[in-house]
């Protein structure tokens, strides 16, 4: 239990984290702070995958020589059986498949973030607001001196 | 056998625990927060104190690139849209924060209650990091002879899922470029040229000398070391993602301190429009060549064939890998560098309608073109 919570307080501010950005995506009208929130829970959802891919002890997955100084001065630290049965070849690194994941993620999350922002600076463009109530006024006021309703069908 | 994570031996989790703090109150920050400006600031900020946690969470590769796109690129083209649209967010009244509210408090929750059931954290047996993880960690170096394991498996092992994330850049530009055009309105007006980012600098400009003088000894210093990321990837931290945005950075801070114009002169759209397809073209090639040469796409093995790659790799080297990583790593700084320079234009060159605007018509009367 103790454990528990020494550890996990890590996981819950993170996922604290996610959920106040998705507030924010959800709560606000503003299309570029719609982005903003967008752009922060995935910025938290890549914490959340590295907090995943940390190794207690270990090092950047950059092979090292344990033979090295800076290999040995790792290894000193740490459990020589511990190092045995959890290193490769006598260093412990830090899981490098999470990074590779996340590093590419991070760079689709500015493409896809240049995107909505280039969607909401043509709908500040056509609508001259990027607030939605405002955006959703000018479509009723647009749509309303057209008499509603289909009437006199042509091939009724 | 049962092992805890020794984690009190790790000096970089308690930096780690206060960075995680720190985040935490930058988010509160940025909720909280009407003004736009503000917001996009503190995003900035979030985004680098996320880089120094990688570094303590050992990813200096997610690092590196988090702090140059979220903290540099990001940044910049939120700032961007900023002045293309409006200031500050209208206020939020309180009922519409209920359901919001309800729901994101459900998915906390109902997250927190799964958390509960993963592996603790620091744990080296937990299943992700002990089969898949530790695979490719014991398999780089005697496969693709290059120490840095991110980059092969990035590169080498996943590079079909690599080129796509490429073409999702390459796709973006595109679409940018479409919605907003090429920044050519920014060369149109020879009478507007010098007000393309900001009309209110021009009159200023001239007094920052000591700006132009620094960025004119910088950029090539920028330049320099976006390739040095670029070929010293496979060694260290970095490669073809992160020197992509640190060249294209470069242009922007030159676009940034001697006007649109000057840089769309020097690196005129059309370049940029074909370096993006050049980038992927040059990726989708090195698979080709393999396909060629007997073995699978992207199976750099093959990349020359069988006898020259004897011939060149020796006893235990492997050539076709390295030179096929750092083939395919060109071919992402090409797109990478390209692409985001091509959507700094497109933004960028919206800007003199902004100024055109200017007291004559309200926001109400839009644009409209």
């Amino acid at each position: 239990m103790i454990d528990a919570l020494a550890t996990g307080y890590v996981y819950a501010i993170i996922v604290a984290m996610m959920m106040a950005s998705l507030f924010v995506l959800l709560t606000t009208g503003n299309l570029i702070r719609k982005m903003i929130g967008l752009s922060l829970f995935q910025t938290t959802a890549g914490l959340f995958y590295i907090a995943l891919s940390k190794v207690g002890g270990g090092t950047a997955p950059i092979i090292i020589d344990a033979e090295s100084a800076v290999g040995q001065a790792r290894a000193a630290r740490l459990d020589p059986a511990y190092v045995e049965h959890f290193g490769v070849d006598g260093v412990v690194y830090g899981n490098p498949l999470p990074h590779v994941l996340i590093l590419t993620a991070i760079v689709v999350g500015v493409a896809t973030l240049s995107v909505g922002l280039a969607i909401a600076v043509r709908v500040r463009e056509a609508y001259g607001d990027t607030e939605l109530d405002a955006v959703r006024r000018a479509d009723a006021a647009a749509s309303e001196p057209e008499p509603p309703g289909p009437r006199g069908r042509p091939n009724a | 056998m049962e092992w805890t994570a020794p984690l009190l031996a790790d000096p970089s989790l308690l930096f780690g625990a206060a960075l995680l703090v720190m985040l935490a109150a930058i988010l509160c920050a940025i909720v909280v927060s009407r003004k736009l400006l503000t917001s996009v600031a503190l995003t900035g900020l979030f985004t680098l104190v996320a880089a120094l946690w990688y570094i303590a969470m050992d990813a200096p590769d997610v690092a590196f690139t988090e702090a140059v796109v979220g903290g540099g690129v990001s940044t910049l083209i939120l700032l961007g849209s900023i002045l293309l649209t409006r200031e500050s967010a209208e206020p939020v009244s309180p009922s519409r924060m209920v359901f919001p509210a309800i729901a994101v408090i459900l998915a906390g929750v109902a997250i927190l209650y799964a958390v509960g059931s993963i592996p603790g954290f620091g744990d080296p047996a937990s299943p992700a990091n002990a089969s898949v993880g530790r695979d490719y960690l014991e398999r780089t170096y005697k496969e693709v002879g290059i120490p840095n394991v991110v980059s092969a498996v990035l590169a080498s092992y996943r590079g079909f899922d690599t080129l796509g994330e490429t073409t999702v850049v390459f796709a973006a530009a595109v679409g940018v470029m479409l919605l907003l055009g090429f920044g050519e309105r920014a060369l149109g007006d020879p009478a507007r040229r010098h007000e393309a980012l900001n009309p209110d600098l021009v009159e200023e400009i001239d007094h920052h000398v000591v700006l132009r003088v620094a960025t004119k000894i910088m950029i090539p210093l920028m330049f320099l070391f976006g390739l040095y990321v670029l070929f010293h990837g496979e060694v260290g931290a970095g490669g073809g993602f992160q020197a992509g945005v640190i060249l294209a950075i470069a242009l922007i801070v030159h676009a940034l301190v001697f006007g649109l114009s000057e840089t769309m002169r020097a690196f005129p759209a059309a370049a940029m429009r074909a370096g993006a397809s050049a980038g992927v073209l040059i990726y989708a090639g090195v698979g080709v060549i393999n396909m060629l040469n007997g073995g699978a796409f992207l199976d750099y093995d093959f990349l020359f064939p069988p006898p020259l790659e004897q011939a060149l790799s020796g006893p235990d080297g492997h050539a076709g890998q390295h030179y096929g990583i750092i083939a395919i790593e060109i071919g992402v700084t090409a797109t990478v560098a390209s692409g985001i320079t091509a959507i700094f234009y497109g933004f960028a060159g919206r800007a003199p309608d902004i100024a055109s605007r200017g007291a004559s018509r309200g926001p109400e009367s839009g644009g409209g073109s």
